[in-house]
């Protein structure tokens, strides 16, 4: 695997004559946990989903796990997860139905143990074979995120994996996913409005507005840089100054 | 943390494979379980059309109608016709579960091929119809001494015919839901209604228009009714009938399965995975 999980050129995406994302050059290196942040509208979502070639870019290119993401994407998928609020699993069947398509669909060997695996550590063991509609928001996020390392992934994209979790929850979701990336050497990149998430997790924060990236860095060397006490203060002041500004 | 590194991925870069197909198909079989009453009416529908067209049937024997004496001509035919139904409806609807669940970001971000898709829907689409029909077909036996399986071997004919060409028109009528989003949802059921009244269902072609008998016989399912009533009027499996019909069909599905893969990759460029939904 190339030492950069993600590797985009000039990588653009336009609705009709909207410019969703424009000409992002985004790098993101294998093994770190990055943060996509921006505001309503910034292209995070749109990003992520041109990264797992659910949605075909206009123009430039992406190359992810080392592979085209627009011309090969069968060749990575298998190594690659994510997890929405966009999206969501089918609500009549149980969760462990849910669990074995995907283990399925990504072909796992002995997706009976490594679903009750998974069970075990998102605490999904008595929900098993409760009709996924029947759980709470935050049991069903937690059924989400299971879903999302049913392959053990290698890239694991993540658009607000706390959204809906209450405090505790979503400190233990955290951890895991922090213990997840020590041990096994993936890359996570996630999107969140969650300023004090990305601090903790992240090692590289990449800032977006209207399509466009206006910075990236460290989240410490992004706060000293713009001259403010915390990472919540940095976008506010991005959000506010001009969408021109240069990348 | 459990290490959860202990998968391989068996053959997942072929580019069709079975097991992602019948994974797909254990997903509807998942659902069609998950509810009994959903079992049923897939069975009452054609049970109902057969009890009522039955007894018209039993009042026209009765009549001075000389076609309509052949007995179970009216049986046979709502059967049939409904084998047709429900083929495009077990694609259409199966596809429309993966939308009301916002589930297609989740299928199509794995490595499943919209191809093996279709494939999953038409064979989920084959089960359904079969739960469906077979215990109208079984049922008319007590009620009206008739049996459509005493056709035979061309009764497999047909009904491959119809599976197929129900099959295509379900096909379509999801790339036209993928393309125009959920106001086009109700071409699901409706849609096959077009075809209906010139496939000669319940009445030979040459009763149409002779513009519209044109337009039938470019159906695979207007070879299949006449063949159907050549069958029991005069006892003659009409092999043109069933070669017209088979090549249409292949036209049909290729057409089908062809607009559908470009509608996908429509839908890739408009964005529409991630936003189609209820």
């Amino acid at each position: 695997m190339s030492k950069i999980a993600i590797d985009t050129e000039a990588l653009t995406k336009k609705f009709g004559n909207k410019i969703a994302v424009d000409k992002i050059n985004l790098k993101v290196r294998a093994g770190s946990i990055t943060a996509l942040l921006g505001g309503n509208g910034a292209g995070k979502t749109t990003t992520i989903a041109m990264l797992l070639g659910l949605i075909l870019p206009t123009s430039g290119k992406a190359r992810v796990l080392g592979e085209d993401i627009i011309h090969s994407r069968y060749k990575v998928l298998t190594r690659i997860n994510f997890s929405s609020p966009y999206v969501d699993l089918p609500k009549r069947l149980t969760v462990r139905e849910n669990l074995r398509v995907f283990a399925g669909l990504y072909g796992i060997h002995n997706s009976n143990k490594h679903i009750k695996s998974l069970a075990d550590s998102f605490a999904l063991v008595e929900f098993l074979d409760r009709p996924t509609g029947q759980l709470s928001s935050g049991q069903r996020s937690r059924v989400s995120l299971a879903k999302a390392l049913i392959n053990s992934p290698s890239l694991l994209l993540l658009d607000e994996p706390t959204a809906s979790l209450d405090p505790a929850t979503a400190d233990w979701v955290r951890s895991y996913l922090e213990d997840y990336a020590t041990k096994t050497g993936a890359t996570i990149l996630l999107a969140s409005h969650n300023m004090s998430e990305v601090d903790r997790l992240c090692s590289e924060v990449v800032m977006m507005k209207r399509g466009r990236i206006v910075d990236q860095g460290h989240p410490k060397t992004l706060i000293e840089k713009y001259g403010r006490k915390t990472l919540e203060e940095v976008f506010l002041e991005i959000a506010k100054t001009d969408t021109n500004t240069p990348e | 943390m459990t290490n959860i590194i202990t998968n391989a991925h068996k053959g997942s870069n072929q580019p069709i494979a079975i097991y992602r197909i019948s994974t797909m198909l254990l997903r509807y079989l998942y659902l069609l379980k998950s509810s009994w009453i959903r079992i049923l009416e897939l069975a009452y529908w054609p049970t109902m059309q057969m009890i009522m067209w039955g007894f018209l049937n039993q009042y026209l024997m009765s009549a001075e109608s000389s076609v309509i004496k052949i007995a179970g001509m009216l049986i046979a035919a709502v059967l049939l016709w409904d084998v047709m139904f429900r083929s495009n409806i077990g694609v259409a609807v199966s596809f429309l579960e993966e939308i009301w669940s916002r589930n297609l970001a989740q299928l199509f971000a794995s490595p499943l091929r919209p191809y093996e898709w279709a494939l999953s829907l038409l064979s989920i689409s084959l089960i359904r119809t079969i739960i469906g029909v077979i215990p109208a077909a079984i049922l008319a036996i007590p009620f009206y001494s008739y049996s459509i399986f005493d056709m035979g071997i061309p009764l497999i004919a047909f009904f491959a015919n119809l599976m197929i060409f129900g099959g295509a028109v379900g096909l379509l009528v999801s790339a036209l839901v993928l393309r125009y989003g959920m106001g086009a949802e109700s071409l699901a059921w409706v849609g096959i209604f077009l075809i209906a009244p010139i496939s000669g269902i319940y009445y030979p072609i040459s009763v149409l228009p002779e513009w519209l008998q044109t337009i039938a016989w470019a159906l695979p399912s207007a070879h299949v009714f006449e063949g159907m009533r050549a069958l029991l009027t005069e006892n003659v499996f009409m092999t043109d009938l069933f070669i017209n019909a088979a090549i249409l069909n292949v036209l049909y599905m290729g057409s089908g399965l062809a607009v559908f893969l470009y509608v996908f990759r429509l839908a890739r460029i408009r964005g529409l995975l991630i936003q189609i939904g209820e």
